[in-house]
């Protein structure tokens, strides 16, 4: 079996934001690796630094926040005026610099979290769409609307020539998705973020939407990182999962992996407090005890030993753990499971 | 849009109608007439009136007729383009504004022009730099833009002349142009003294609209498009330009509605200690020898340019914003 390179590998990435109250490590060494045309999840509870990761990856994060240490190697094979594949760390580019512009929207794009709001009221839906395409290609502006008149139709949206002319608002919540995944997709990206795509939408429409994301995933070979704090959509998109909690991740492995053989005790609570089909009616689901700590007050040692039912006293708030692998495709971060510490 | 447009303009004659009833009888409201203050202002000077004579006069002026009766007599006459004939001024009201008219509206325009060329720019950097020096800088002249009267500017910026360049920058033209005919030399010199009540009137407008865009801009700063445009690539400048700047102007736009009345209404003080030849001191002089018809005029002028200010502003706005555009639809 030949080796197949990561598309993106990110490697201890630490974001701060320094505000006047104090320095927030938002995402505190997160380490994972995507390979292509794979569709990775990210779950954790809101707060946990999912969104600040991406960000930091697509290098859009507000100021005052900032990546400290790490790094992030994506696989760039549209690099402009060279021929072959470069690796690029994404970390060391300047978040404004022609490179990184070239990068986002052409090789990584993003489906963000609040359709609602991610068009220009003022602006149609053709011209915002257009514009993602001439930012990246030499090509004249009625071919550009013809490839986005293809792609619009492609994401299932009826009359698309029609729809080019309307303005966000004039569409249903589904058919803004739809128009939403067609600009990320119309540069044919190596890679897709969603953030947390159907968390605004109902429950039909996003069953309707995740097909649309497996079926595009297969026809375009798009690898996808996939951010939810949904673990039944989760279940069903994702080949590997990661699961973050106070920008720390707990454990990462592959789907089946995490959601049949759970190691780490975050996600076993996180797993249990799901509903399933044999859930007595009307009763109590477990609940992970206490609530996520704030920000400024992130406890020592594990982030999670305060809310942990397997904490070891004495050692899980004193150390960190480090991620270790237990299997050859599972790495977990828990000294009930190994005692390797995490060296800053 | 064409059926937005005509929608508004048809109710313009209304408008109108409505607003010639309001200056009437705003001018009809202080007590006597122009007679009584004639009568007084010869009693002061020492010569007298006599009665029979009084009357004729008040004949002549149909100002012994019932108040509605001398309404559409005034409105009658002004739907046919005759504005009256001034009583102080004994000559035809049309020659006396002709000029002040035009005067009244390049300055207007121009402190317009000016208030929306300065501010927009200095809010968009302020928003966009918020809390850098060039931010503060602003705040605090802003602040001060705002706080001062334009009249208090007027003489101090006056004296400031005055004092160190010998300089009289009164009026709108060099005593040697100001009864010439129009040509270009004269348009130059207006240029030349327009300026500076340009900039003394624009500055408190200036202000004000400074930070209602610097408001505005960071209101959408903050906005999901935001990022969304970020993440497709577009570099920091073009994004701003083409999306918030765009979003925020919309707020201000509306403004205009009543901020070109402001400029033509709020230019009288100013206008009185710079003794520019505008209407607004004409229709002080006016309204204290109660001279109806000029002031009547020139009230009911002041009026059509609000409703045209309006008119503007709801065209712009519809042109900007198809969510107004399409409400009728």
């Amino acid at each position: 079996m030949s080796e197949v390179k990561p598309l993106l590998s990110v490697e201890k990435l630490k974001t701060c934001f320094e505000l006047d109250e104090g320095t927030v490590k938002a995402v505190d060494g997160v380490s994972f690796k995507l390979y292509p045309s794979k569709i990775l999840g990210i779950v954790g509870e809101s707060g946990c630094g999912k969104s600040i990761t991406i960000k930091s990856i697509l290098r859009i994060l507000e100021k005052p926040g900032r990546i400290t240490s790490g790094k992030i190697m994506f696989h760039s094979t549209k690099s402009p005026g060279k021929a072959e594949s470069e690796l690029v760390d994404l970390a060391q580019l300047e978040p404004h610099c022609k490179q990184i512009r070239s990068i986002r929207g052409n090789e990584i794009a993003l489906i963000p979290q609040e359709p609602m709001a991610a068009f220009s009221p003022v602006h149609t839906i053709g011209n915002q769409i257009t514009e993602a395409v001439l930012l990246h290609s030499s090509i004249g502006s009625s071919e550009a609307q013809q490839i986005v008149i293809k792609c619009l139709r492609e994401v299932g949206i009826p009359n698309p020539e029609r729809c080019m002319e309307m303005y966000s608002w004039e569409l249903s919540g589904g058919l803004r998705q739809r128009a939403l995944i067609s600009m990320a997709l119309v540069c044919e990206p190596s890679l897709l973020i969603a953030d947390e795509p159907t968390t605004a939408i109902d429950v039909t429409t996003q069953a309707q939407i995740l097909n649309l994301l497996r079926i595009l995933q297969k026809d375009h070979n798009t690898a996808i990182i996939f951010i939810t704090h949904d673990l039944g959509v989760i279940s069903q998109l994702a080949d590997d999962v990661v699961v973050m909690y106070l920008g720390r991740v707990m454990e990462v492995g592959p789907v089946d992996d995490i959601f049949h053989n759970p190691q780490h005790p975050y996600t076993k609570a996180l797993l249990k407090s799901i509903p399933t089909i044999n859930t007595v009616n009307r009763s109590w689901l477990p609940t992970i005890e206490g609530s996520i700590p704030h920000a400024f007050h992130r406890p020592k040692g594990c982030p999670f030993h305060q809310r942990c039912q397997d904490v070891i006293p004495g050692l899980c708030d004193q150390k960190t753990p480090a991620l270790h692998p237990v299997t050859d495709h599972q790495s977990v971060s828990c000294f009930k499971i190994h005692d390797f510490v995490d060296q800053p | 849009m064409l059926q937005y447009i005509i929608k508004r303009l048809l109710i313009l004659p209304f408008l109108l109608f409505i607003f010639s009833i309001i200056a009437f009888i705003l001018i009809q409201a202080p007590p006597g007439d122009f007679l009584t203050s004639y009568i007084a202002e010869l009693a002061t000077s020492g010569s007298s009136i006599e009665r029979a004579q009084i009357d004729a006069l008040r004949a002549l002026y149909g100002l012994d007729q019932p108040l509605y009766i001398q309404y559409f007599k005034w409105i009658g006459r002004l739907l046919t383009g005759d504005l009256g004939f001034s009583l102080d001024w004994q000559k035809p009201i049309s020659e006396l504004i002709g000029e002040r008219l035009a005067l009244t509206l390049a300055l207007g325009v121009g402190t317009f022009i000016f208030t929306w060329l300065v501010a927009i720019p200095i809010g968009i950097l302020s928003a966009t730099r918020q809390y850098s020096f060039f931010d503060y800088f602003f705040t605090v002249f802003n602040y001060i833009g705002v706080a001062t009267p334009t009249f208090m500017t007027a003489l101090v910026l006056m004296w400031i002349a005055f004092k160190y360049y010998g300089l009289s920058v009164t009026g709108l033209f060099s005593p040697e142009y100001i009864d010439a005919v129009w040509s270009w030399d004269r348009t130059v010199d207006l240029l030349k003294h327009l300026w500076l009540p340009v900039v003394i009137l624009g500055l408190d407008g200036t202000a004000r609209l400074a930070r209602v865009m610097r408001a505005n801009l960071l209101d959408e700063l903050k906005k999901p498009y935001m990022e969304m445009a970020r993440a497709k690539g577009m570099s920091e400048w073009s994004l701003v330009m083409k999306y918030p700047v765009r979003l925020a102007l919309n707020p201000l736009v509306s403004t205009i509605g009543w901020y070109l009345p402001l400029i033509f209404s709020g230019s009288v003080i100013v206008a009185t200690v710079m003794n520019l030849p505008t209407i607004g001191p004409m229709l002080l002089r006016a309204l204290i020898s109660q001279d109806m018809f000029l002031a009547g005029t020139i009230i009911l002028i002041y009026m059509i340019l609000a409703i045209i200010g309006t008119l503007i502003s709801d065209i712009l706005l519809a042109w900007l914003d198809p969510r107004i555009r399409m409400e009728d639809n």
